[in-house]
């Protein structure tokens, strides 16, 4: 534009101030310029990726274990077969959605984790609706009610969190920790006494669902279609939060919350909003291990999903759709955690050790963003 | 009827000063952390990794004291590693104090599990209810060394923001970055050692879990009271001493589910077991407001802005 022939109608200079516009937007960079300067988005996450890795070799080494057997069982454990993808599948289901959990209310500029009691509250819900219709009402019936119920009561549990913090300013982060807690308190209450199958003497559970009122696999294959409804809903949201009003108006919540508020836009809901899609997505996670894997509702719901979904948003830069990937990377982890404790005698925790220190290495590398070169816009580097 | 209420009451003045110690170690830590302008939420996992550390230094050397100074350190080390990490430009201290919250946890764990099962000696208490006949009053007088050890710290905290040169450096830090700058204070170095520091409080908290109350190691030990030690000191309004009262009025919501158990109530044990949580986010909703930061509150923190 800048560099072309005057055109016989531009304005003298001067007229709109001595100096040129400070870039032209970024629309108008080739198709290879937007390719490098938007790869630094993949590089840096992978790069912090790979480092996580060494470290943990590293740390394996020096309790005497191997890397290599490490990462063959985690080969063979999730991803190496037919069987273990389509396990590794399944359990990076409830990682896409509360993943889904934590990337919404990002967007608005909250961290929100949640995930974990809207999860075991909404899987919960659904089991203790489904209790006194299940033989009386028809599974067609039935189902959508346990999905309604756990969205319900997965979105107004983090709900919540998104109202204290709009209406009283309370830390969102620390709020929505304490509903995980409070949430599994309630769900135990129930599970231990008014709602306890007696005929079960082993595990506190609610009375099962049953055969017929279970969420089916996707036919062909041995996995839930949570995960389909997932990968729906991650780009259903990614629609919503970048190609909508609704998704430009909660963007601008987050980029600058004054400016949102002097622009008239209607803050309170949109955070609201943004909190319970967070909490319907971890509450559809919950309905789908209660309606396609356990059966019914007891202490198992609380399996650490939730927590790992925070990682799995945060390694997707909260991105909706990056996050099928990464969770299916993730579920592989998962997976073979069985494995790895069997075969390498190393405890259950090991996983969650990898996934801590990948976390860390993580948000360490958030500080690389926007030093190198390679990456930036030819006209900006002088700006620099 | 009367005997019993006097029995929770009693209950709950031991549970309180028991319960109370771990959220009085990690609510000072993160006091002094706070001060200096960051928030390290990964306070949770520095308790239970100190609890685990504690738990195995006692049990390898039979001196329980070695395992709290053990735990200290350990909790020192997450805290030194937040506040590196945290210095980096662009880095978010809440993030980052989830990491570590996940972190600690695991590596908890990962090291933990050959503790489980064996039983480490453990910290003695000294009994002050030698007075009453009463046994239930005896053991609630029955009190660790160091929920006093606590007290001390929160009078020396409180003593030293006010009055040295010390506590001015780091509450300046905290309320104006810009200012300490200009008086040519290191911000980076005085957050990271407050950091540092108020993790080797949250470590010894933590070992007080594992060794005097409940004084066993388990993956289930602490859930939740690092958290809630965090939320404790926005409702202490980064007060030290205000924060061992905080503690104790929480050690006693703690409490609650025991001491009516104790007298034959188990009726919603576990709603009571959720009390300390429902306390907590009803008392951050009553301090604090959408309208302003709240009184007294370090002016760098994020939540302030």
């Amino acid at each position: 534009m800048s560099s072309g022939v005057p055109a016989a109608n531009e304005l003298p200079a001067g007229t709109l101030g001595a100096t040129t516009p400070p870039s032209a937007p970024a629309a108008s960079y080739g198709f290879w310029t937007r390719l490098r300067v938007n790869s630094e988005y993949i590089v840096i996450p992978a790069f912090a990726l790979l480092m996580a890795a060494l470290l943990f070799a590293l740390f394996l080494l020096a309790i005497g274990k191997s890397p290599v057997d490490f990462v063959d069982y985690v080969w063979r454990g999730g991803f190496g077969t037919a069987f273990s993808f389509q396990n590794t599948l399944q359990r990076s289901s409830p990682l896409i959605l509360t993943a889904l959990a934590v990337a919404i209310p990002a967007r608005i500029g909250l961290i929100m984790i949640g995930g974990e009691g809207a999860l075991v509250l909404g899987g919960f819900a659904a089991a203790a609706i489904a209790v006194p219709m299940v033989g009386v009402v028809p599974p067609i019936v039935t189902m959508p009610v346990m999905v309604a119920a756990a969205v319900i009561v997965g979105g107004c549990w983090v709900g919540i969190a998104g109202y204290l913090k709009y209406a009283r300013g309370v830390n969102e982060t620390i709020s929505s920790l304490l509903l995980t807690y409070i949430g599994i308190a309630i769900m135990n209450f129930f599970v231990e006494g008014a709602l306890r199958d007696a005929t079960n003497p082993n595990k506190p559970s609610t009375k099962p669902i049953g055969e017929a009122y279970m969420v089916g696999h996707i036919p062909g294959t041995q996995v839930h279609w949570g995960f389909l409804v997932g990968v729906l809903l991650s780009v259903a949201l990614y629609v919503l939060m970048t190609r909508t009003t609704f998704g430009f108006a909660a963007r601008v919540t987050g980029g600058n919350y004054r400016a949102a508020l002097a622009q008239g836009l209607p803050v309170g809901r949109l955070i609201v909003a943004c909190a319970m899609i967070a909490g319907g997505c971890a509450g559809l996670a919950g309905y789908f291990e209660v309606a396609a894997i356990q059966g019914r509702a007891n202490a198992s719901l609380a399996a650490g999903y939730g927590f790992t979904g925070i990682l799995v948003s945060f390694l997707a830069r909260h991105n909706p759709v990056v996050i099928v990937p990464v969770a299916i990377l993730f579920g592989g982890l998962v997976a073979s955690g069985g494995l790895i404790q069997r075969r390498m005698g190393l405890p259950d925790a090991t996983v969650l050790v990898l996934q801590g220190l990948i976390f860390i290495v993580l948000l360490v590398s958030e500080t690389l963003y926007g030093r190198f070169a390679i990456f930036r816009p030819a006209d900006v580097e002088d700006r620099t | 009827m009367s005997a019993g209420l006097v029995t929770v009451l009693i209950a709950m003045l031991g549970g309180a000063i028991r319960v109370s110690t771990p959220f009085m170690f990690v609510a000072l830590g993160e006091c002094l952390t706070e001060k200096s302008g960051r928030v390290n939420l990964g306070l949770e996992g520095t308790l239970v990794l100190g609890a685990m550390v504690a738990y195995a230094i006692s049990y390898h050397t039979g001196s329980p004291w070695a395992g709290v100074f053990a735990a200290g350190v350990a909790g020192s080390v997450l805290g030194a590693m937040h506040g590196s990490i945290c210095s980096l430009p662009k880095v978010n201290d809440v993030a980052v104090g989830i990491a570590m919250m996940l972190f600690g946890t695991g590596v908890a764990f990962f090291f933990g599990k050959p503790y489980i099962q064996p039983t480490a000696p453990r910290l003695s208490s000294i009994p002050f209810g030698g007075f009453s006949d009463d046994a239930n009053l005896r053991s609630a007088l029955d009190i660790n060394p160091l929920f006093f050890v606590g007290i001390a710290v929160a009078l020396l905290m409180a003593w030293a923001f006010a009055n040295t040169r010390w506590g001015l450096i780091v509450r300046t830090v905290g309320d104006s970055a810009g200012a300490a700058k200009a008086m040519g204070i290191s911000v980076d170095r005085v957050r990271f050692l407050s950091t540092t520091v108020g993790g080797f409080l949250a470590g010894v908290g933590g070992a007080f879990l594992s060794l005097s109350y409940p004084g066993s190691w388990n993956q289930g030990l602490s859930s939740g009271q690092g958290l809630m030690a965090v939320a404790l000191v926005i409702f202490a309004r980064w007060s030290p001493l205000r924060c061992v009262l905080a503690a104790l009025l929480f050690g006693a919501a703690g409490a609650l589910g025991p001491a009516l158990q104790s007298v034959g109530i188990t009726q919603g044990y576990y709603f009571f077991n959720a009390a300390p949580y429902i306390l907590t986010l009803g008392l951050m909703i009553a301090t604090s407001s959408a309208t302003h930061s709240t009184r007294d509150m370090p002016g760098e923190l994020t939540m302030a802005k």
